[in-house]
This record gives C-alpha cells, structure tokens and sequence, in this order.
C-alpha cells in the first residue's frame, strides 16, 4: 500500500518531468533557428506554393504551443507521426529498436556478470593487489572517452587480429554485438564492481552477519546468501538506472560500428534534418529513461526492508 | 567587529580542511594527477611555446605532399593526412578542450549555486519550482540533450558548445547546492547571525555560501572531465565543433577514418584526452574522498 502511494506520487512528479522534457525538445527542434522545410528541399530553391503546402501539411503555421499539443495527443494514441518523407516515424523505430534492444541488453549482461564478480572478488582479497589493480584498471578504462575505445578495439580486434567483425550486424548475435557491447559495458563497469565492493565490505562487518557466523551457519552460505542479498540493492539500483541509459545511448556506439539501430537512426534524421523522427525517437528514449528510473524506485522499496517499513 | 565572534564556528571546518590539505599532498591520487593537469594548463594558456619545441609550431602549416607520414624527427607525433604536423595540432587542441570544460563548467556551477540557494533559502513555491525544472533537466540523457540542441544551433563555436554543455549540466550540482544551504540555514551560527540582526545578503554571502560551496566545487571538477569527454564525442560525432577550430575530438575523428593505414593520427590525441580526462577524474574523486566526513575517522 505505502509502496503503491509513493510510486504514485512518483508517477505524477515523472508526468511533469516528461511534458517538461518532451516541450524542451519540440521547441530545440521545431523553434530554434533553421528551417526544416528549407533544409529539406538542400540547395535547391522551392516554389512558395510549396512550401505553403508543406508548412500546413506539418502543421507548421500553428502557434508552438497548439503543435505540440497536437503532437502529444498523437502519441498518447501511439502515434509518432509521419517524417518530411512521409514515412511513419512508429515505423521507423519499430524496424530499428531489435539492435538497440540487443545491444544494450548484450551490454547489460556483461556488467552484471563481470562488474558484479569483480565488485566481489575486491572485496574479499580487500587491500590487496588483486583488489587494488581491478579498481584502478576499471578506473583507468572508464576513463577513455567511448569513441577513443571504440575505435581502438576496431583497429585491434577487428584489423589486427581479425578476430571480430568490424561494423554492421550481418553476422548475427553474439558476433556482431561483442564489441560494442563491450565498448558500452566498460562503462558501467567501473560504477557496479565500487558499488558491490563497498556494499559487501559494509555487510562482512555487519551485525547480522556476525549472528549468521555464531550460530554456525557455513562461511559459503553467509557470504553467499546473507551478505548477497543485502549487497545486491545499491548495484541493482544502479544497474536498473542503466539500463535505460544503456537503452537510450547507445547513439555513438551504434554510429562507430554503424549498427541500424534507433540511434543510428536519430543521427541519420539530425543530418538531413527530420524533425518528427528526431522528435520521436527522442522523446521515445526519454520515456524509456523515465520509466526505468519509476521501476528502480518500486525496485528499491521491494528489496530495501528499510524503505519497505519507513513512515 | 561581532563578526569575528560570529565566524569562530565557521572557523572550526577551515582547520579541519587546511589538515585534510595537508594529508592531500601526501596521496599520490592528488599530487600525480594535479601536476598533469597543472602541465595542461599552462599548455592551454602559452601553446605557441609548446607547440614549436621540436621545430613545427604551425599547426596550420601543412604539406599535402607529406600526408600521414609516421613520427619523424621534427614531428614527433607524425602528420595528419593534410600533412599538418600532429604535435602542435595537439598542444592547440588542449587550449580547445580545457577552455571548452573551464568556460562551461563555470557558467553550469553559476546557474547551480543561484537556484541551490533560492531553492534552499527561501523554501515554498521557489523550492518547488527550481526542484521540478531541476528534475526536467535531469530528465534528459546529458549527450541526448546536448545532440538535439546541437543540431538546431547555427554557428557552432566553442563558445555555443561550452554554453549548451553548461544548460544541461547544472542541475546535479543546483541539488546538491540546495540540500547544503537548507541544512546550514538551520545550523547555530547562521541562527546566531540572524539573531543580531545581520542582513540577508550578508548572512547568505558570509556564512551560508562558503560554507555550501566545497561540495559542489569537488564535483565541478569531475564534471570539467565529463564536459571534455562530452565536447570531444559530439565533435566526433560531427555536431560538436567545426573546423578550423582546432580539436581532439576532430583529429580523432580524421584519424578513425584512416586508422587502418595510419595509426598514429588516432592514437596521440587519443592518448591526450584519455589522460587528462582520467587525471580530472582521479583529482576530483581523491578531493571527494578526503572531504567525506564519513571517510574521515
């Protein structure tokens, strides 16, 4: 019950958050300097007669404000609306969202099993150089902006070594997505293995571990059930948190190994200046990033006994 | 003259900080990536006297004859494929990158500390107001963000860029601004500054301000690192920067265009940018821990 109000009451804050959000990027793509219908037609010259039409086709004569209005009551009935080209925007997105999808799942899945593992290993060798180097390499990888690393992990492993595939997704699951998935994972990496350490360095010295060890309970099942659990809320926050992340930034990744996804899609619609797409796919990204943050917070109140019985 | 009484408590935290500064020198996480980035500044501020120290100071000054010729004596770093010599295109592009993260993380902690402190000062509906447009801010992915605006801006210069980055940067740093000043407003001395009847102005800019500021000032220095790596990616991307400014994210960009047959176009702005984004990072995250007082015991 106290669960369901607060995630209400976060619900509604997230419905401001989201008009606010959406209003931001209509006005940044359709108010701002540059005229979509010009940069359609590129250097050729339109006749008046057309661009008459086409602003009204796109509603374009319309206050700002009656735009977007209209604009949000077509998504709320599920629809994007159509580009400058007259495809459905929906459409669009819908044949891209597997990649991305794929991607960041793929990228998801290595955070967990490797950031989590080394989180755990750091903490139990705590203070030594096995601890020390996996925080400093996670830091120091982290650190390379994600291009410079993309990059570098095309020259080695794909034209070096030829191990992987360059670019494109023409070799299916797992081929095509391990190194971008990579390249996005590390990220994320460094983040979840601090968390865990901390996290399971805290619960070692803990109260309720002490009673789980004096009433003889095996040291594998302390650590591995007792001190896990407990350990898991902060990097399960955090991981959920990223996963809407993952979903909605994949944009540079997907443009260094040109994989077809939605944010490939989102950079291909900013060159040529598509502003419904680059309208859509944004605010699709951010709806994902809200809803994600909604289920974190639901997320935190199930497994946090302290958030479940407070107030 | 009752100022001096009344600034004893404020007093107490500055010892305790000028003993943290003194444990900071000591740690190779403060001192190795302080004097990195110290080098870099001084870089940024006088790149003529770097650039020119193997004898090509003219980042412009190109042979299309020579293009993407490896290290050589001369061009440590090699040419580019226009040419141009990689050494002082580097060293320019540090002016670019440090001023972009400076100019913009500056203006970001300036909207930050304005609306944290009306937020927490004044409470009630300006609360309100600032927190939601803070979480709309929020509500954005940062590169997102930054993108959609990007493309519509005309003139991309480093002035626009660093001002975008700084519109979607502040609103971390607003909170953590606005939870400060909301406790210290409740703290003794400030009650006791009220008490004798000091004006506003003075109690917000003597006794509430700095009090409020070394946290948000350690996370503006992580932050100058994110707004490098943010700057560079949009520039690789091709809505960043645009030539002829002089950029990392640009020559890396030429150089993963060519980097099957000339490696070492990608490779050395690489290595600078990893390094002094990594030495912000390091730097703040040190600073961050030494001021924690939960750290501290």
């Amino acid at each position: 019950m106290r669960i369901a109000l607060s995630v209400l009451q976060k619900f509604g804050g997230l419905v401001i958050v989201f008009f606010g959000v959406t209003f931001i990027i209509y006005y940044a793509v359709f108010a701002l300097p540059g005229d979509p219908i010009r940069a359609l037609a590129g250097d050729k010259a339109l006749s008046d007669g057309i661009i008459q039409s086409l602003r009204a086709k796109y509603n374009l004569d319309a206050p700002l404000w009656e735009q977007y209005t209209s604009y949000i009551g077509g998504l709320l009935r599920g629809d994007f609306g159509i580009d400058f080209r007259g495809r459905d925007v929906g459409e669009q997105m819908a044949a891209r969202w597997p990649v991305t999808i794929t991607l960041a799942l793929s990228a998801w899945a290595l955070e967990i099993i490797v950031g989590l593992g080394i989180g755990v290993v750091a903490a139990l060798k705590k203070g030594t150089w096995i601890d020390k180097g996996l925080l400093a390499s996670t830091v120091i990888v982290s650190c390379i902006p994600v291009f410079v690393l993309g990059a570098l992990a095309q020259l080695f492993f794909g034209v070096r070594l030829d191990l992987l595939p360059v670019a494109g997704v023409s070799d299916g699951w797992p081929v095509s997505y391990i190194l971008p998935a990579s390249v996005i994972a590390i990220f994320g990496l460094s983040a979840v293995s601090r968390l865990m350490r901390g996290s399971v360095l805290e619960n070692l010295n803990a109260d309720y571990v002490r009673t789980a060890r004096a009433k003889g309970l095996s040291e594998q099942r302390v650590i591995g059930v007792h001190v896990m659990r407990n350990s898991l809320i902060p990097a399960s926050t955090y991981l959920a948190t990223d996963l809407g992340y993952l979903l909605g930034g994949t944009v540079i990744i997907e443009g260094i190994f040109n994989l077809p996804g939605v944010g490939n899609l989102l950079f291909s619609a900013i060159r040529v200046h598509e502003g419904p797409t680059i309208v859509g796919i944004s605010t699709a990204l951010i709806l994902i990033f809200l809803v994600t943050s909604l289920i974190v917070d639901a997320l935190h109140a199930v497994l946090d006994p302290r958030v479940r019985h407070v107030r | 003259m009752s100022d001096n009484l009344l600034s004893r408590p404020a007093a107490g935290p500055s010892t305790h900080r000028s003993s943290a500064g003194k444990r900071l020198l000591r740690q190779p996480g403060f001192f190795i990536p302080g004097v990195v980035l110290l080098v870099l500044v001084v870089i940024s501020a006088f790149p003529a006297l770097f650039a020119g120290i193997f004898g090509n100071g003219d980042p412009r000054a190109c042979n299309l004859s020579n293009s993407a010729q490896g290290p050589s004596s001369g061009h440590p770093f090699g040419l580019d494929l226009q040419g141009c010599d990689i050494w002082a295109n580097v060293i320019y592009g540090t002016q670019t990158s440090i001023s972009v993260g400076v100019l913009s993380t500056v203006v970001s902690v300036l909207i930050a500390i304005a609306l944290g402190t009306i937020a927490g000062l004044y409470g009630g509906w300006a609360d309100w107001l600032i927190s939601r447009l803070t979480e709309i801010f929020l509500g954005f992915p940062f590169l997102l963000a930054a993108i959609i605006v990007l493309a519509s801006v005309g003139e991309r210069t480093v002035l626009t860029v660093s001002m975008v980055l700084a519109v979607f940067g502040w609103p971390t740093m607003a909170r953590l601004v606005r939870s400060s000043v909301k406790s210290i407003r409740m703290s003794e001395y400030v009650l006791a500054a009220r008490t004798m009847g000091l004006s506003q102005a003075r109690i917000i800019l003597r006794y509430v301000l700095p009090n409020a500021l070394s946290p948000v000032l350690i996370l503006a220095t992580i932050a100058i690192g994110a707004v490098i790596v943010a700057e560079s990616s949009l520039t690789y991307l091709g809505i960043g920067l645009e030539p002829p400014v002089i950029s990392w994210g640009l020559q890396i960009a030429a150089g993963s265009r060519a980097f099957q047959t000339a490696t070492h176009i990608l490779i050395f702005p690489s290595i600078f940018l990893a390094v002094t984004v990594l030495s912000v990072i390091v730097l703040g995250d040190t600073l961050r821990a030494a001021f924690d007082p939960k750290r501290q015991q």
